[in-house]
């Protein structure tokens, strides 16, 4: 009976041991739509964990978490200062340290939606709208490096997402309207 | 999905970086843009204890030209290297290859060092680096410069030692004479790792005369390599549709594919053939010979 407790308490605390001494914790701040938050975070908590769990922004989905449906599609300010868009399920929370991000929930001013997000209820650009936020980030982040795309450049930019409706016709036409919103509204595109 | 715990540290130097390697060893794998560590971190098939950041280096993410040369960082992202104007100008193929790579996304975070030095059999980048001649800076106690054909050497596999870190690519740009240089890939779905691609690069002299070949092919076999074969069949002649398809079945019996979701071993060998095939022409064309 002793010898069992012993081997319990051996046992518990071979699991317990390597937490205690390992990973150490590492302190972030990074300014995600606009607001600053400073966090505690393990190494291995994904930025898309971190966007959901610990912010509470779950706008921000996740879809197959293998880097391929783009459900997870955030922007983040590049080295060069420019917003890009990225997969938050690939990338560890710890490394967006002094980074600016942006997620859907950023993207209306108050009331008025964005264009992007206007045109996709226009054109119907959504069935089951799982894969939308992910859809209008990496749209979005498209329409600054292209903004007068044609239907094939459309396309090509969000080809790292997946709508399992498999809406993409309406998806493109949102997309299309949206570019052309923003080019005759002559307003900056954020 | 949840990768496996593990310490992280984000040297600001390279040299940092590579007392953390010296000590960790095996142990530690090198994070760059993440785009395929990840995803292996969170399936555990990575598990590595150290994970050692270079993105809080400074001086690693550059697109340069000198004396001829093209210099690429080894942290320069995917989609910096498809936009730039330089290699626009100067390399248009770096931009074409870099087009093909994963999506959007994946480009803006996955750079063209981490992307050589996890060396996927099926990286787009490697046959580029093939048939442009590249060289490789490698950075450990000392610096080394190694050529793009003695550098990748299986899957997963490169020269690069547990202690070293990939710090630049060079590569030389073509002189003089007609050049004609193309990356052609087949891809099963938008994004996906190429079935097989094949990059050409070739330089022709006022007669008409192919001077300098360079084929490098992706996907079919354990690692990217140059096709000698194939290229040893074009040096010296004037280009013909028969000399090109002599080339192009000369690199297919070069290729060692294996069946997988992708075609089976066979399929892939004739798709060998015919994207070389298409490469070669698509390069000629550029180089302003129609055949």
């Amino acid at each position: 009976m002793v010898k069992k407790k012993a081997k319990k308490k051996a046992a518990r605390r071979a699991v317990r041991k390597p937490e205690a001494e390992f990973p150490k914790k590492h302190r972030i701040e990074v300014e995600v739509n606009g607001v600053k938050y400073t966090h505690e975070v393990e190494p291995r908590l994904l930025l898309v964990h971190y966007i959901r769990d610990v912010l509470g922004l779950t706008g921000t989905h996740i879809g197959c978490d293998t880097t391929n449906c783009g459900a997870c599609t955030v922007l983040m300010d590049g080295e060069d200062g420019r917003w890009k868009a990225i997969k938050s399920c690939t990338m560890f929370a710890v490394q967006a340290n002094g980074r600016r991000i942006l997620t859907i929930e950023g993207l209306a001013k108050g009331d008025e939606l964005h264009p992007l997000q206007k045109a996709f209820w226009e054109h119907h650009g959504l069935q089951c709208g799982y894969c939308t936020p992910g859809m209008i980030m990496s749209a979005l982040g498209y329409l600054m490096i292209n903004p007068n795309p044609s239907e094939m450049d459309v396309r090509k930019g969000i080809s790292g997402n997946l709508c399992r409706c498999t809406g993409y016709q309406n998806i493109v036409k949102a997309i299309l309207a949206a570019a052309e919103e923003i080019r005759s509204s002559g307003r900056p595109i954020l | 999905m949840i990768p496996k715990q593990f310490e992280y540290f984000a040297p600001k130097t390279v040299g940092q970086a590579i007392s953390l390697l010296k000590k960790y060893k095996e142990d530690a794998k090198v994070l760059a843009g993440g785009q395929s560590l990840i995803p292996m971190m969170k399936l555990r098939l990575a598990a590595p204890k150290y994970v050692i950041d270079l993105n809080n280096i400074k001086g690693l993410s550059y697109i340069k030209e000198a004396g001829g040369v093209i210099r690429i960082g080894a942290l320069t992202r995917h989609a910096e290297i498809e936009h730039s104007p330089l290699i626009r100008e100067k390399l248009p193929i770096m931009a074409e290859a870099a087009e093909w790579i994963a999506d959007q996304q994946v480009r803006n975070l996955g750079t063209i060092g981490g992307a050589i030095s996890h060396c996927d059999p099926a990286g787009d980048w490697a046959p580029n680096l093939l048939a442009l001649d590249a060289e490789l800076v490698i950075q450990g106690a000392r610096r080394r410069v190694v050529k793009a054909v003695k550098f990748f050497k299986g899957p997963f596999e490169t020269d690069l030692k547990p202690t070293e870190i990939l710090t630049e690519i060079r590569i030389p740009l073509p002189r003089g004479g007609r050049v004609g240089q193309a990356y052609m890939k087949f891809e099963r779905k938008a994004g996906d790792f190429a079935t097989v691609g094949v990059a050409a690069n070739l330089l022709l002299n006022d007669n008409n005369e192919i001077v300098k070949a360079g084929i490098g092919i992706t996907a079919v076999a354990p690692a990217p390599f140059r096709a000698s074969e194939a290229e040893k069949i074009l040096v010296g002649k004037q280009p013909t549709a028969e000399l090109v398809e002599q080339a192009a079945q000369a690199a297919a019996d070069m290729a060692q594919p294996w069946s997988d979701l992708r075609g089976s071993a066979e399929y892939k060998k004739e798709m060998t053939r015919v994207f070389t095939r298409r490469a070669v022409k698509r390069a000629l064309e550029r180089a302003g010979v129609t055949l």
